[in-house]
């Protein structure tokens, strides 16, 4: 027997309740987790760029450039989990030369590439322009080539030129900022606009994924900080990370507060649908969603950021709070996205039964390559880095 | 300055004036709301505009419509992949409800609550809706699924990217992801029958009647004369689906 009827045979078995018979076989799975969490990095990262730059936050200042290279790398990986997902990835092009207008997904093409090319790579552009014409000039060999040819020619480092492309990063920035909310709120809305699945339906979806997005990327941002210059054997200044706690602190509070809005709204309203998540929710998504969304990526973040808010004592233990909050944080973004693409579709819409779902560790749908598209932004990263070292840059006379 | 007084007859005039305006808005609106009974206004009324009937109160729970159904459109046997399946509803005396569809129905049923605990039971055939204001088709992301101009809902599986957000659209579980051709799949009212003048297999083969079908914009045809003959509802009205298969006798447990 083929192994995919072989699964669904077994997962036949495990169905609870009734369920509709085209429902054993459930369609998004892990991969549809990741690519959430990793367009909601890029979204998180962006805006913790901007933040900096738009409200002038000094102390920031030595994320910047980390954070705009880490949304770039999260974003070169986001659409691969959803084109290999595809069962016919060959044709994944045609979403963008026939886009079906009323389709919610259609446009995910034009606001990827628009957040790609309009707002990155632009915005990474005039920050590195003046450092990169100054590299082609200080390096020998192929190198000097690269810098030469991705400064696209435009070599003039003049102040009056320098301060041009000051004012267009900025003016991009601006443009950036709405681009990152509508790049996330729009992966929002895809799930948030299926009124056929009530656990998805709800106009607070793209602002939850929104805000679970800004969370999550401010959390990275501020691990990957810590860990690079732990290896470059840099001092990690716990006034940056007091400054992104902060920050994350808010978000989270906001993250939380609309999550909790999102649930209380359901129980008080209990629809139709009501009966059948909730079994839902405190059944096959009660460590998901009550231990690992909610306490360990929310809950214990939550009390620990308020916790660092006054405390000011000793910066080592400061230091690995923050580290810890960061890693609980990615932990809890990540089984949201799980909660929502798995949840809402581990029951049926008969809303009698539920179904199964079992990740395998191989194969284009298994774990071992989900980990790999969540690990292959580090390596674009740990590249990028090395072609464009914040550490290096050229700073333009005031 | 005094106050000027309207003259009766301009106000008489804007009065007028204000009812035709409110009634030709009303009458528009109403118009373009004519869907309730017939899902949508067709684009080409020369052609048959599909509607669909099933008398639950006929089914018999034989489940010829399901293997029919798979037989004509070479639907996989496998039992996770169904264009056409029925379910057995039985309500039990303590009110609650046992639902099942073992293999689709292809095989029967076997009632497996003890004749002193059914309350009632009924068999309820599902197929696809064939909305005219389908979910399914306004989420997919090439337009690979459309309305045909006789208001039934189709799949280009030449143009399917494999997406599968019209699986997770439809409301009554009726598409699938064919295994062979990996593309989506689901009903097509046996379109290429249909279009010679033949029945649709699950019509042709059901024994008792239960299903009908006909052109909502003729007033002669079997599925009007159903429709006025009986009280008929759509599965999850409140989706607002523009459902063109419309249920008799349908209980309020059948979602």
């Amino acid at each position: 027997m083929e192994p995919l009827y072989q699964n669904l045979y077994e997962a036949l078995g495990h169905v609870q309740g009734y369920i509709f018979p085209n429902e054993i076989d459930l369609q998004w799975g892990i991969l549809i987790v990741v690519y959430p969490f990793i367009t909601g990095l890029v979204a998180g990262a962006f805006i913790l760029a901007s933040l900096e730059r738009v409200f002038n936050v000094k102390i920031l200042k030595s994320t910047y450039q980390l954070a705009l290279l880490t949304a770039l790398s999260f974003l070169l990986v986001a659409t691969l989990p959803l084109i290999s997902h595809l069962s016919q990835p060959q044709r994944a092009y045609e979403i963008m030369i026939t886009p079906h207008s009323s389709s919610a997904m259609a446009i995910f093409g034009f606001v990827y590439l628009w957040y790609l090319m309009v707002v990155l790579l632009l915005e990474i552009w005039f920050d590195y322009r003046h450092s990169m014409v100054v590299w082609s000039n200080e390096k020998t060999g192929a190198m000097r080539w690269v810098y030469r040819i991705l400064t696209l020619g435009v070599n003039d480092i003049s102040p009056r030129t320098v301060s041009w492309d000051r004012k267009l990063g900025y003016i991009i920035t601006i443009v950036g900022i709405p681009s990152a909310f509508i790049l996330h709120g729009y992966v929002g809305f895809i799930f948030g606009s299926i009124k056929a699945n009530p656990w998805w339906s709800t106009p607070l979806m793209p602002i939850i994924f929104l805000f679970s997005a800004m969370v999550s990327g401010i959390s990275m941002v501020m691990l990957i900080y810590m860990v690079i210059n732990y290896f470059r054997k840099q001092s990690i200044k716990v006034e940056v990370l007091d400054s992104i706690g902060k920050f994350l602190f808010f978000v989270l509070i906001l993250d939380f507060t609309l999550e909790a809005l999102d649930q209380i709204h359901r129980i008080y309203v209990a629809e139709e649908s009501f009966e059948i998540i909730q079994l839902l929710v405190s059944g096959k998504l009660y460590l998901t969603l009550f231990v690992s969304q909610g306490l360990i990526g929310t809950l214990i973040p939550l009390i620990t950021l308020a916790f660092l808010q006054f405390y000011k004592g000793k910066i080592r233990l400061r230091k690995s709070l923050y580290f810890i909050v960061g890693i609980l944080v990615l932990i809890g973004v990540y089984s949201m996205r799980w909660n929502v693409v798995i949840g809402g579709q581990l029951f049926s819409k008969s809303f009698s039964g539920f179904t199964s779902f079992k990740v395998g560790l191989i194969g284009i749908d298994g774990t071992l390559m989900a980990a790999f598209w969540l690990l292959l932004p580090f390596g674009i990263l740990a590249f990028l880095l090395w072609l464009l070292p914040p550490w290096k840059m050229v700073e333009a006379e005031e | 300055m005094g106050t000027v007084k309207m003259s009766s007859s301009r106000r008489k005039f804007l009065k007028t004036a204000a009812m035709l305006a409110g009634a030709t808005v009303g009458y528009t609106w109403l118009k373009s709301s004519n869907f309730l009974l017939y899902g949508a206004e067709p684009k080409d009324k020369s052609l048959p505009w599909y509607g669909i009937g099933i008398d639950i109160e006929k089914c018999i729970g034989c489940g010829n419509c399901a293997k029919a159904c798979k037989k004509e459109n070479d639907v996989p046997l496998e039992p996770f992949y169904f264009r056409n399946w029925v379910e057995q509803y039985t309500v039990k005396n303590d009110g609650s409800v046992d639902i099942v569809s073992p293999n689709g129905g292809i095989d029967g049923f076997v009632q497996r609550v003890p004749d002193d605990d059914i309350f009632k039971s009924f068999f309820v055939p599902k197929m696809c809706n064939h909305c005219a204001k389908s979910p399914c088709e306004q989420v997919c992301p090439v337009g690979a699924t459309f309305l045909s101009p006789e208001g039934l809902v189709l799949i280009d599986e030449k143009y399917c990217i494999g997406c599968r957000y019209c699986v997770q659209a439809c409301p009554y579980g009726c598409r699938f992801i064919h295994p062979v051709k990996k593309v989506a799949n689901k009903c097509t009212f046996c379109y290429h029958r249909v279009k010679k003048g033949l029945d649709p297999a699950c019509m042709e083969v059901c024994p008792t009647g239960a299903r009908i079908y006909g052109n909502l914009r003729d007033p002669g045809s079997n599925i009007v004369k159903y429709l006025k003959e009986h009280t008929t509802h759509v599965l999850r009205p409140n989706l607002n689906t523009g459902s063109k298969l419309y249920y008799n006798a349908l209980s309020s447990e059948v979602r």
